[in-house]
């Protein structure tokens, strides 16, 4: 039944009323207009977090020390305590779940605590092992980070961040075995690193700071086995929150606190944090389904309600074809045709603007500086997502068109006929 | 007018020796309602192949409901509709409209041709739910045009033409499926009377091709250019008579 009449005939009712047509066409066109620049920026964001989120190990956990808020032990409120290298070492042989526990200890920064050559810049200065960098996961520019040799020598080495590399060198001069000045000591570079991640980090930006093997650190600046904190990774499918509860009691029990002490122990939770995030945009494409949806829905009603003025219209002319042999599936299938041909029409207009608009913006993005703060990145429709909303519009398209059709089928010639 | 002495019994030289392309038995039809209504008493009728008839009868008498029962576009209540042999009663839609298409051509008194539709197509559309390729429909809905004289109007939509015009179109469509029977629904009625003489005269040709012809009309001087008429009243056969031209011009 693809004739070519048929479609001529579309064409002409359609055409016949354009103004009419056109409004009908302009809320489907407005539904998936709208359907497909929400799901644009939901995915945005989703994506935005995710890159930014992007090289810190979702399962993972970071602890520092607070202060007490309940007596215990013979001990008053309001004390400080610190975490020791022995805890660390009990955690990472004793508790069970646990991949890689990182120490982290911080150094001094003060004006112009770092020098190189006849330059001077003021830094961050950190130390801490090879293992943090499976926590908090860096580029190597150049060189190589800390490694466990670099630790039990307690050598005088440091790995850069790419902002201080920037601050001393050109671009371009390999800095590995220069000696840079830091806090008064000499060291030598062995690498620069890149954070994978932009916009998070823990104790500071990694690409600002001067990294030195923690014992190296803990030894030069006379700091005993304090550690300021520490950062654990769990097994995959370890549940991050379970291992949070026992190392929290376990630090609790070695250092004298109230197990019921809600803020002596302070921890991070990455993992809970990404699933939080993980939900809360769960929430909103959700939202935006259920909004971008009814929006279109609301269209295909217009449409449907326009083809049952359209239907009643065309009573006679109705009439006519069946009294001439119209079958009632030929009528149902043209206005059925009818309606699908607006829906789909009107939607791959407004799905080609909505990707047109979503593409401009995320041009803008991409020519943004790297560095800047915004949260949104590739904002495009999934093709999966794109075939699914073409679905709904064409079921609506049908939908849209069914009461009609149906009515149009109730229309018995001799009526129709003697309508005058 | 005279008629003739076998009042309301079929004319006994077409009854059965051609065989019957209408025949209704003891046919009834009732408009339920609050007063139902019975527009077709026991309604006895059988038309040959090739006849020429016309139904007379005041408004209310029931000749439309007769011509709607005759072109499957409405139901019966009791009796048989044979059409050409086939039992007509129960059809689904469909089959309704496959019998329509294949057996009937429609003559309406306002013309029913679709506006937005030129002569051509408008003539072509029975054979667009016959399933011919348009190519094919369209040239013999031009053959057609030809044969009502309106070949070189056939890009012309309605509204450019004139009533006689329109009403020739209407016969070119109800022809070109080849029907069985054409049934004419006051063919005549929007016409003036030139007009009115043309379409009759196409009929009458229509019917000289073989092609049975049913008209219902109010109008004495068509109904006596066919050859038989039949009166009803009331939903009752009030007489069937063969028409006589020769008799006719006597009266007159």
């Amino acid at each position: 039944m693809f004739d070519i009449d048929k479609w001529q005939e579309i064409w002409i009712t359609i055409g016949r009323n354009k103004l009419r047509s056109l409004l009908t066409a302009f809320g489907v066109f407005w539904g998936i207009l709208m359907l497909t620049l929400l799901l644009g920026v939901s995915n945005g964001l989703s994506n935005g977090m995710k890159s930014s989120i992007q090289g810190i190990a979702t399962n993972s956990c970071f602890f520092f020390s607070g202060t007490t808020s309940e007596p215990y032990a013979g001990f008053k409120k309001g004390r400080r305590w610190d975490i020791r290298l022995s805890d660390i070492d009990l955690i990472r042989s004793q508790v069970e779940g646990v991949r890689d526990v990182a120490p982290v200890v911080f150094g001094g920064r003060g004006t112009d605590n770092v020098m190189y050559g006849d330059k001077l810049g003021s830094f961050n200065v950190r130390g801490n092992g090879p293992e943090l960098v499976r926590i908090e996961e860096q580029n190597m520019l150049y060189g190589r980070y800390i490694n466990e040799i670099d630790i039990s020598q307690k050598r005088k080495v440091c790995v850069i961040g790419k902002n201080v590399f920037s601050a001393f060198f050109k671009e371009g001069t390999n800095p590995c075995g220069l000696l840079i000045r830091c806090n008064g000591q000499y060291y030598r570079i062995v690498g620069v690193t890149k954070g994978v991640s932009n916009n998070i980090s823990l104790g500071g930006r990694s690409d600002d700071m001067v990294v030195l093997p923690i014992t190296t650190m803990q030894q030069l600046y006379n700091q005993g086995d304090v550690i300021h904190f520490f950062g654990v990774r769990a097994h995959d499918h370890y549940d991050i929150a379970k291992l949070e509860e026992n190392i929290k009691d376990i630090l609790k029990s070695r250092h004298q606190i109230s197990p019921t002490d809600p803020q002596a122990v302070v921890s991070i939770n990455i993992g809970e944090m990404f699933k939080t995030f993980m939900y809360l945009f769960l929430g909103i494409s959700i939202l935006t389904w259920i909004v971008g949806v009814g929006t279109l829905l609301a269209g295909a009603i217009g449409v449907s309600n326009i083809m049952l003025v359209s239907v009643r219209e065309r009573t006679k002319e109705i009439g006519i074809r069946r009294a001439l042999g119209a079958k009632p599936s030929n009528i149902i299938s043209q206005i059925m045709t009818e309606s699908l041909v607006l829906t789909a029409l009107a939607g791959f207009v407004g799905f080609t603007l909505g990707v047109g608009i979503l593409a401009l913006i995320d041009q803008i993005i991409a020519n943004a500086p790297a560095d800047s703060d915004i949260f949104l990145q590739q904002l495009m429709i999934d093709f999966k997502v794109g075939i699914s909303a073409a679905a709904i519009l064409l079921f609506f398209g049908l939908l849209a068109g069914l009461l009609p059709a149906m009515r149009a089928m109730q229309i018995k010639p001799i009526e129709a006929l003697s309508e005058e | 007018m005279r008629q003739l002495p076998i009042e309301g019994q079929l004319p006994f030289y077409l009854s059965k020796s051609i065989g019957g392309m209408i025949l209704l038995e003891k046919l009834n039809k009732t408009y339920p309602g609050v007063q139902p209504l019975h527009v077709l008493k026991d309604i006895d009728l059988s038309i040959s192949q090739g006849e020429y008839v016309a139904i007379m009868g005041a408004s209310g008498s029931g000749k439309s409901t007769l011509l709607n029962v005759l072109g499957i576009l409405d139901d019966y209540d009791t009796g048989r509709y044979l059409l050409d042999g086939k039992l007509i009663a129960g059809l689904s839609e469909k089959k309704a409209a496959i019998y329509r298409n294949k057996m009937i051509g429609f003559v309406f008194q306002s013309f029913n041709l679709i506006s937005f539709k030129n002569a051509m197509e408008n003539v072509a559309l029975p054979l667009f739910y016959k399933g011919v390729s348009r190519k094919k429909r369209n040239q013999l809905a031009l053959e057609y045009l030809e044969k009502v004289g309106l070949r070189d109007w056939w890009h012309h939509y309605p509204n450019e033409l004139s009533g006689g015009q329109k009403q020739r179109i209407a016969i070119a469509r109800a022809l070109i499926s080849q029907p069985r029977i054409i049934l004419a629904d006051e063919p005549t009625g929007a016409l003036d009377s030139r007009t009115t003489d043309e379409v009759i005269q196409l009929l009458s040709q229509v019917n000289a091709e073989g092609i049975t012809t049913i008209v219902v009309t109010h109008e004495r001087s068509v109904a006596e250019q066919t050859k038989r008429i039949i009166h009803l009243k009331d939903g009752y056969i009030e007489s069937d008579n063969i028409n006589i031209p020769s008799l006719t011009a006597c009266s007159k």
